[in-house]
């Protein structure tokens, strides 16, 4: 008997094979002939270990990275990248991540059934890492055990729901109707960036009506585009290092010129990201379109929350606008942050990490693009590009441990979002944290409930 | 010419690609063709031979067209878009 129940809590604990159950779960629910169950239950415990695998790759080149940052520059220098961060965050954080994944999007369907905020986060990739960014502050918030998990997929559902609504009202603008939502969790920068484009777009003609060179579509490629900008980042930072008094060759890879050392560390890098991609995708192949086809079911009426993506075809050069504008917008924050560091505030440096600004300047552009043409995308982008050099250097301080990590959340959601839970969980710890994230669940259901919907429209 | 594969490719190949994806495998559901595999991933795993056809919204076009035959949808969340697209050019295949 122990032994089956100490298989049973090891089922329950082992991430990996609590994720697979998941999927299982979700595969027997719909009914799926018996070798699709198997092959899908495979795939996600796969991948689950494969991005563990992944941040095995890309933490040693992230370590020297750090290290070098620290020697030649004298701070602490850090390269947003959701998919690294998530993969070192599940290092200690998976149970916690799995189980809040799974009820928050029960959680999500609940709000959408229950509330005026119909929408169905369908960017699976986001509520991973989003379930990932939560466990981490709310443990280091206090929480733990079933409380960690209650709280956690309460505010998972939350945002799942919350930030499609901030972003309808422009998305209807940019699609022409109201029958798609947006799912991307950069929202918060893409919303700030329609705001300014409404200031600033008065009269301003469309990105559109511009003819734009499309050489630089290559950098669509997101493994090209990480290895160049990391190649580039080590180029100077081990170029600093090698020109700092104490340097020495033990620093890096040994017996290595330091130039080729940079290209190997960063394709290593890049490297690592891909295949913590590829786990990913494995993860979410059965999940997301279980979650797809059940909320379908229960919610009818809710609009999908679909990948940033989709709004590119609707301005192509407000993408690529958005991408450079919002990139000059991180190089312009880091500056800025070095400049706050020089006058004695204690901020790690954030580096502009080129797929943040390439997804999510882009989307930022589209935005700034629909209320404010050309003016709009562009200080939208730049406005955007500012925000999420900024934000992640405040959630550095609430993240634990991982706060000392040399990557960390890029986009303005995460970040927000982690610093908002993470400063509340400074003053108030353990239940109270609980409390506030019921509370903070519940709101949109008791106002649907308690205020009489509008009769017309 | 056969089509055994499609291949959906977006930035990551993580969320557009595989929405369009599950778009694919219900218009194909639809027509009837259970034999057809359709698959999503990463622009980096776009090499020629990897499918017969690319599914692939604008800004995807430069990267998968040197590589093989590509719909390219203007809208990535429209079915009836995709039908379309999808049915004409498995019609000029044969397989329809």
């Amino acid at each position: 008997m122990d032994s089956i129940l100490n298989v049973l809590q090891q089922i329950l604990s082992t991430p990996s094979v609590l994720v697979g159950l998941i999927a299982l779960v979700g595969l027997v629910a719909q009914k799926k002939p018996i070798e699709v169950v198997i092959k899908g239950t495979i795939k996600t415990i796969l991948g689950f270990l494969v991005i563990g695998a992944g941040a095995g790759i890309l933490v040693g080149a992230l370590n020297y990275f750090g290290a070098l940052f620290n020697f030649g520059f004298g701070v602490n220098g850090v390269v947003p990248n959701n998919e690294a961060i998530v993969s070192l965050a599940l290092n200690d954080y998976a149970q916690a991540t799995a189980y809040i994944m799974a009820f928050g999007m029960a959680a999500n369907i609940i709000l959408a059934r229950f509330s005026r905020l119909k929408y169905i986060f369908l960017t699976g990739h986001h509520t991973l890492y989003m379930a990932a960014l939560i466990a981490v502050v709310l443990t280091v918030g206090g929480l733990e055990g079933w409380q960690l998990i209650l709280a956690g997929s309460l505010l998972l559902g939350l945002t799942m729901a919350l930030f499609p609504a901030m972003a309808q009202k422009t998305m209807v603008k940019i699609t022409g109707d109201d029958s798609v939502a947006f799912g991307h969790f950069g929202t918060l920068g893409y919303v700030f960036s329609a705001w300014i484009g409404g200031l600033v777009g008065k009269g301003s003609k469309s990105t559109e009506e511009i003819a734009f060179p499309k050489r630089l579509s290559f950098m669509r490629d997101t493994s090209v585009a990480i290895s160049l900008t990391m190649f580039v980042f080590f180029l100077i930072v081990t170029g600093k290092a090698v020109m700092t008094e104490g340097y020495d060759a033990s620093m890096i890879a040994s017996g290595q010129h330091w130039i080729i050392f940079s290209l190997l560390q960063s394709l290593t890098f890049a490297g690592g990201v891909y295949v913590v991609l590829a786990g990913v995708r494995l993860v979410l192949a059965e999940i997301v379109p279980a979650f797809k086809g059940i909320s379908e079911k229960i919610v009818p009426d809710a609009k999908p929350a679909l990948d940033c993506p989709v709004v590119f075809p609707y301005a192509e050069n407000a993408v690529l606008i958005g991408f450079l504008v919002s990139f000059l917008g991180g190089l312009v924050g880091l500056g800025i942050l070095s400049l706050l560091n020089g006058a004695g505030m204690s901020l790690a440096l954030i580096l502009p990490g080129v797929i943040p600004h390439f997804f999510c300047g882009a989307t930022a552009g589209v935005f700034g693009n629909a209320t404010g043409g050309r003016r709009g995308a562009i200080l939208g982008a730049f406005g955007h590009g500012l925000l999420i050099t900024f934000l992640p250097a405040f959630l550095m301080p609430v993240m634990g441990t991982l706060g000392f990590a040399n990557t960390t959340f890029s986009d303005a959601d995460f970040t927000a979002v982690g610093i908002i839970v993470g400063n509340i969980a400074n003053y108030i710890q353990g239940v109270g944290l609980l409390g506030i994230s019921v509370v903070a669940f519940l709101i949109p259901v008791v106002y649907a409930i308690a205020v009489p919907k509008k009769a017309a429209k | 010419m056969a089509v055994n594969k499609i291949l959906c490719a977006c930035g990551s190949g993580l969320g557009s690609s595989f929405l369009v994806e599950m778009n694919v495998a219900k218009v194909l559901k639809k027509l009837g063709l259970h034999e057809i595999e359709v698959t999503h991933s990463a622009a980096t795993d776009v090499h020629k031979g990897v499918a017969d056809l690319f599914v692939i919204g604008k800004d995807m076009y430069d990267i998968c067209s040197p590589y093989g035959d590509c719909i390219v949808l203007d809208s990535i969340i429209s079915i009836p878009e995709l039908e379309t697209k999808l049915s004409a050019y498995l019609k000029t295949k044969g397989v329809l």
